[in-house]
């Protein structure tokens, strides 16, 4: 195995960790709110994910756990920005702090423990195909999941009625409303659906790739969705490639110093940032840029 | 449809965005988890002791170490009360914490994160009533009356799992994940290296590092990345090491770990590994403050504890179920050696990755000067970060 291909194969499996949350984040800000608590709905997430594994010994109830907690770490966001009418940032923020701290209290005692993690499926047929075979089909399940969410959300986004109230409401939820439907129910479903993605990113940390809980796992990889959703220019093709991307620059610092090539530390620290960040600038600036309206009016309202 | 931001506003929500990220990434753990603890002991003339971690007291690694010892201080101590505070950055927060703790009484502090070092310093010379004592850091020149640094000679017991590392490697690849490259980090590796060199000179130790003391993603990018370059034995000087044990465990390849006796994670790939016991060292530094003879003492300085002198705080992790008999008694009878003044694993000849002579046959290096060692061995390979 070359070296390209272990960047691959190791930016695809942690790529995943950021591209649940972004896809998540991409159907709340679809809807016009945006989560700045994705970091800490991942952590809520990884914790109930590993926490259930261990004590259950199912990695499938761990994944459903991970899906509840951050189902729930988004119902709290909605409540406030949604019901509540807080500031989109500052409850993002907060429910960042408050599910550091809360996990920190409560995942203490399974920093020590063990818990069944995801097994690697090779997709039969596939994952025998030269070369791409094994960077793309031999993952675990939440990786194959990120592949099918792109497709679904990229379909419901533009093919279906739900898509398209949903996008209205994060225009004009005024519109919505007129036309009768509900934009605060729309939009309380949308921050919670995604926050359980954020949730499932975290499970594909704790019990996927990594295999171990640990606080403030997450390092900042939860602000890394929300920053490539914004420079995907809300396109789920682009947050895709972004988040990969993203994964692939994280793995290749790693790749070439196995390999043993010298590279600048910080330039090495900082490439995964950079890479990702230069190349969604330059898309997004030769596609159409479009933040949803209604998302841009909630921001300005807080500045 | 156009882009109806105000443009500075989008400029505005990114920049936030990215500077929460970089304070993310900078000063995890957050203080907002710090907590602090009291454990008090009986009545009579009582010393309040404060201890300071960096990351969490359960993290199955150095703080979970540090955290255990200062308890155990706590009961075996008489007239001790310990007060701890753990997740504290290596900010001014640390400043803060201690300041803190002065003002519930405490009359020693130990802070015992390496980059506490600057503010620890500073602490003592600016609160002389104050003992602070700090864990890993090494002052060139005169110490305050009220400051001392303590360690230990962590490469020793290192170079002792090394040998179990070079014993049971096929390939002869070993993988070493480190966070940053300090001279502590690079003695280790190097320790590591000549270890297995002792026991097979076709090992070699590859590199990788993360610049984090405990990121799991990219410790896993990194065991992923020496498991594929076809390492068979992982080690790590990391503050958590779960993440590094679990990717060895999933590839059914062996692990030598650091700081604690992780082996009930991994029992079939657990070589061995260094642990930290510091509860003699915290007990004898305390007792030696509350008999009033801490100025002068040699806890008032640099304080290194060795294998020689048989108060090394890191000591050798019990063997694992796949160490053959053999090999654990060849590991033993070196660190029976290593118990002995004047032995050292940086004995010469030993060359660096160039060629270049480190140390002279016949010739062993001293403390100070493995503590300022920038060459990797040969045998290493990879490449120290350029800065």
């Amino acid at each position: 195995m070359n070296g390209l291909e272990e960047t691959m194969i190791g930016g695809i499996e942690g790529g995943t960790a950021i591209l649940l949350p972004a896809l998540g984040e991409l159907i709340g800000e679809r809807a016009g709110v945006i989560n700045l608590g994705t970091e800490g709905c991942m952590l809520v997430g990884a914790l109930s994910a590993f926490a259930a594994a261990s004590v259950t010994g199912s990695v499938v109830i761990g994944i459903l756990a991970g899906l509840a907690g951050g189902a729930v770490c988004g119902l709290l966001h909605a409540w406030l920005t949604v019901i509540r009418r807080a500031d989109q940032l500052a409850s993002g923020l907060v429910i960042w702090f408050l599910a550091l701290g809360v996990t920190s209290v409560y995942g203490a005692n399974y920093i020590s423990a063990t818990a069944p993690t995801l097994a690697i499926i090779n997709v039969p047929g596939l994952s025998k195909i030269p070369w791409v075979g094994p960077i793309l089909f031999e993952h675990d399940a939440l990786v194959y999941t990120g592949y099918l969410l792109v497709a679904v959300i990229w379909f419901v986004f533009y093919r279906t009625q739900l898509g398209l109230v949903l996008r209205a409401t994060g225009e004009r939820p005024e519109v919505v409303a007129a036309a009768g439907r509900r934009p605060a129910v729309i939009q309380i479903a949308a921050v919670t659906i995604g926050a359980a993605l954020s949730g499932l990113g975290g499970a594909q940390l704790s019990i996927g790739y990594v295999g171990n809980w640990f606080n403030d796992m997450t390092s900042g990889y939860g602000f890394v969705a929300v920053a490539v959703v914004l420079f995907a220019t809300w396109k789920p093709v682009r947050v895709l490639g972004g988040a990969y991307l993203f994964g692939m620059a994280l793995a290749a610092t790693s790749v070439l110093q196995a390999h043993g090539v010298s590279v600048n530390q910080y330039l090495l620290d900082a490439a995964p940032y950079l890479i990702t960040l230069i190349a969604l600038v330059t898309v997004g600036r030769r596609g159409s840029a479009s933040a949803p309206e209604a998302l841009s009016r909630a921001l300005a309202r807080t500045g | 449809m156009g882009f109806r931001i105000p443009r500075i506003r989008a400029v505005g929500v990114i920049a936030a965005a990215a500077l929460v990220a970089a304070i993310a990434a900078c000063s995890s753990p957050g203080s907002s988890t710090s907590s602090a603890t009291a454990v008090s002991t009986a009545g009579g003339s009582s010393l309040t002791v404060g201890f300071i971690m960096v990351g969490s007291h359960s993290d199955y690694g150095y703080n979970q170490a540090v955290y255990v010892a200062s308890q155990a201080v706590a009961t075996s101590v008489a007239g001790v009360k310990v007060i701890t505070a753990d997740n504290i950055p290596e900010t001014d927060a640390v400043t803060q914490t201690m300041d803190s703790m002065v003002n519930d009484g405490a009359k020693v502090i130990f802070a015992t994160s390496y980059g506490y070092f600057p503010y620890a310093e500073a602490f003592a010379k600016a609160h002389p009533n104050i003992i602070v004592l700090h864990q890993g850091g090494y002052l060139d020149g005169k110490f305050p009356a009220n400051f001392g640094t303590y360690w230990g000679e962590a490469y020793e017991p290192v170079s002792l799992g090394g040998m179990a590392a070079g014993g049971l490697t096929k390939t002869n690849k070993l993988g070493f994940v480190y966070a940053f490259p300090i001279s502590q980090t690079i003695a280790n590796i190097d320790a590591f290296e000549l270890g297995a060199l002792s026991v097979n000179p076709k090992a070699q130790t590859y590199i990788v590092n993360t610049s984090n003391w405990c990121d799991p993603l990219k410790q896993k990018e990194a065991a992923a990345a020496l498991l594929s370059q076809g390492v068979d034995v992982l080690t790590q000087h990391q503050d958590c090491q779960s993440t590094v044990i679990e990717a060895a465990k999933a590839a059914g390849k062996y692990v030598v770990g650091y700081h604690y006796d992780a082996e009930t994670l991994d029992p079939t790939g657990w070589l061995t590994g260094s642990a930290w016991n510091w509860a003699p060292l915290y007990e004898s530094i305390i007792k030696t403050i509350m008999s009033g003879k801490f100025t002068g003492s040699k806890y008032n300085a640099n304080f290194v504890g060795t294998f020689a002198d048989h108060d090394n705080p890191l000591t050798l992790a019990p063997f694992g179920s796949s160490v053959p008999a053999s090999l654990q008694t060849k590991i033993l009878a070196e660190e029976k050696v290593l118990d002995t003044a004047g032995a050292s694993v940086f004995k010469g000849p030993i060359a660096c990755q160039n060629g270049k002579t480190l140390v002279a046959a016949g010739q062993v290096m001293t403390y100070a000067q493995i503590n300022s060692l920038s060459c990797l061995v040969k045998g290493v390979v990879g490449t120290l970060p350029a800065s």
